[in-house]
């Protein structure tokens, strides 16, 4: 198995709206891949439609050589996925969330309690293995539903936007432990808004109202559009997707604020 | 099917319901609730009615008929008045539902071998309180006619057995009291069955999509049949140990005794259990809200409630109510429930609703397992 992720015309359609339009690439085993575009642009969706959620209108895709239509059940035992929205259970408390996800995956007893004492650690949610779900922060949430997602030590990791609405700390230990898995063969599929963060990935595919733009090592695609970062490069292309200014009027601006 | 799996699954869905409020209200209070509603509040059983004399003859042979009517447990005479108007008022206010008016001459009538008339006034606004005491009433007055009779042949030197006549005996089988707690306990137990495992179920798998918790599930690789299974396993717990808490309660407190066979009566216990989980998964698949799903529920609960028979005889009503009542899986629950416990009915006696009722769970269970996919689209 060359790739952990090859899709080819992936087309996701919402009653008349394209969400996803006829996606084509591959990423190699092992990389972390970022998938970048402005909201709405359908990064979710098609996420959605690698882990089995939802199937796909048009094209084909395989996730771990594995059809995501036809062997969806298969994949999921080695796909550790983080939804965009918090969907752990907020009235368990952390251990049971833990355990129960542990147990969905079949492990065993000693084998989940080991796991879920190395992943306290790693995660740092240690000290607050009895508190109610909904009673922690947005950052240990994140951190949880981490642990979770990886009980299972799945040969993909799929992170839909983990790093959203948390503290500079807690992006710091994501993003460590990320490259960490990464460095020991882990492939890593993450969606994000930082565009710091996705300096840092070995791949990354810019999606724009469905369609990918663009795709390549992040130095490479600022380098074709003949920027220095991977914002600029970002920037550009939705500048030109939309025919838009992005810079401010600020004639404009400073007449409405002096008022 | 791993255990294990299902196992964690099991665990965390009892969880869920110690730790949601109107869950648990719904599994342990309800069941108390209606037996204390059915078993007290609602008592159709009509005795001591309160009960006007006007007395216009105030002989001794009077004071007696009002004492026969008094010890029969029917007519209880809280008020003596000395015209009719007062009685219309009493009527009026409903301070009294029923009036037996003696005539000034009745001791006297008697005393010369006539047939004096006493009249029994009845307020019919509510049909079963003056159907029982109109009956109880002519009973009565026919037993003090009698003994009327009895003294005036006696004195003849006939003896009344030797006088011609039709004598009617009758014998009432299976609650020989008429008490209503023994019409309306069996169908109880049916009834909290159904709307507690109803809306518990409804609720299990509603609540997973509502709170986007069923996004992460679906990443699993856990099975469609596993998730049911495991969702389904605490409600029949727990709707079992309402049936059998019903079932306790009813013997011992209310004392209403089961006639027929108690392993037959929790084996087709366990097929509406089943029945009524299908149904409540069913409508978890269609809703997309917990208030949905609640709606839901009481939409099947209502009708279900008045058109099974379990409030109003399914015989009176007319054809059309009673087709629509013969699709409500109560109904066939009900008939079961009262043959067995009531009159010991055997599994022969009720082949006909124990087939239907297994119809109707086969089908609402292939409607649910249609209708659940495991995916979001
Ligand atoms: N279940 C759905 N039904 C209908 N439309 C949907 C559904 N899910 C997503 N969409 C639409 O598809 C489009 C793409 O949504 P998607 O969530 O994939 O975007 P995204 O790139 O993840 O955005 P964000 O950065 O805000 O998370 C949006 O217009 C959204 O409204
Ligand atoms: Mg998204």
């Amino acid at each position: 198995m060359k790739y952990s992720i090859e899709v080819e015309n992936l087309t996701k359609q919402f009653g008349t709206q394209k969400a996803v339009e006829s996606l084509t690439f591959q990423v190699p085993v092992g990389t972390i891949f970022g998938l970048l575009g402005p909201n709405g642009s359908g990064k979710s969706t098609t996420i959605r439609m690698l882990c089995g959620v939802i199937r796909p209108s048009a094209g084909t895709g395989k996730v771990l050589g594995l059809d995501i239509v036809q062997q969806a059940e298969e994949a999921k035992e080695h796909i550790g996925y983080m939804s965009q929205r918090f969907s752990l259970y907020e009235d368990l408390t952390v251990m049971e969330n833990l355990r129960f996800f542990a147990g969905v995956y079949g492990l065993s007893r000693q084998v989940a309690d080991q796991r879920i004492r190395e992943l306290l650690t790693i995660t740092n949610v240690i000290g607050w293995e009895n508190n109610l779900t909904h009673t922690l922060s947005g950052g240990l949430k994140q951190r949880l539903a981490l642990a979770c997602a990886l009980l299972h030590r799945p040969k993909l990791l799929v992170l839909d936007e983990p790093t959203a609405g948390v503290d500079p700390v807690s992006r710091r230990i994501f993003w460590s432990i990320i490259q960490a898995l990464a460095a020991n063969g882990m492939s890593i599929l993450v969606t994000t808004h930082y565009l710091d963060e996705a300096e840092t990935c070995d791949l990354v595919g810019f999606i724009f109202k469905g369609r990918l733009i663009s795709f390549g090592p992040p130095r490479e695609i600022a380098r074709a559009v003949g920027v220095d970062t991977l914002e600029e490069a970002f920037l550009t292309f939705v500048q030109e997707e939309t025919g838009e200014r992005i810079d401010l009027d600020l004639t404009a601006l400073t007449a409405f604020a002096k008022r | 099917m791993k255990p294990r799996r299902l196992a964690s699954i099991i665990v965390k869905e009892f969880i869920h319901i110690k730790r949601d409020r109107p869950s648990l209200i719904i599994a342990v209070l309800m069941p108390i609730f209606l037996l204390l509603l059915f078993g007290y509040a609602v008592n159709t059983d009509v005795e001591n009615v309160t009960s006007v004399v006007l007395d216009h003859s105030k002989s001794q042979q009077s004071r007696e008929l009002v004492a026969n009517f008094a010890n029969s447990g029917y007519f209880n005479f809280m008020y003596y008045v000395n015209n009719r108007a007062a009685i219309h008022d009493l009527f009026a206010q409903g301070e009294a539902k029923a009036a037996l008016v003696i005539p000034p001459d009745y001791a006297q009538q008697l005393h010369r071998n006539e047939t004096p008339q006493v009249l029994l006034l009845i307020d019919g606004s509510d049909p079963t309180v003056a159907r029982t005491i109109l009956s109880a009433g002519q009973l009565i007055g026919r037993v003090a006619s009698l003994e009327v009779t009895q003294k005036f042949v006696s004195g003849k030197g006939i003896k009344v057995e030797d006088l011609p006549g039709i004598d009617v005996r009758s014998r009432i089988w299976y609650n020989p009291n008429l008490e209503s707690i023994r019409f309306n306990l069996p169908g109880l137990i049916g009834l909290i069955l159904q709307n507690i495992t109803v809306m518990l179920t409804a609720f299990a798998l509603v609540r997973e999509r509502e709170r986007g918790t069923i996004e992460q599930l679906v990443v699993t690789p856990i099975k469609p049949a596993e998730l049911i299974i495991g969702k389904l396993v605490p409600y029949i717990i727990i709707g079992f140990c309402d049936f059998l808490l019903v079932l306790v309660v009813g013997t011992y407190w209310f004392r209403v005794p089961i006639a027929g066979s108690v392993p037959l009566l929790i084996g087709l216990a366990s097929i509406f259990l089943v029945c009524a989980l299908a149904v409540g998964i069913f409508f978890s698949t269609v809703a997309r809200t917990q208030l949905q799903a609640m709606q839901m529920a009481l939409v099947f609960i209502m009708p279900s409630f008045l058109l099974s028979g379990f409030v109003f005889p399914r015989e009176t009503m007319p054809l059309v109510i009673q087709w629509v009542g013969a699709i409500v899986p109560l109904t066939y629950f009900l008939k079961i429930l009262r043959a067995l416990i009531l009159k010991g009915a055997e599994f022969r006696h009720l082949t006909g609703d124990i087939t239907a009722l297994t119809v109707f769970t086969i089908l609402v269970i292939a409607m649910a397992t249609a209708r659940f996919r495991k995916h979001l689209d």
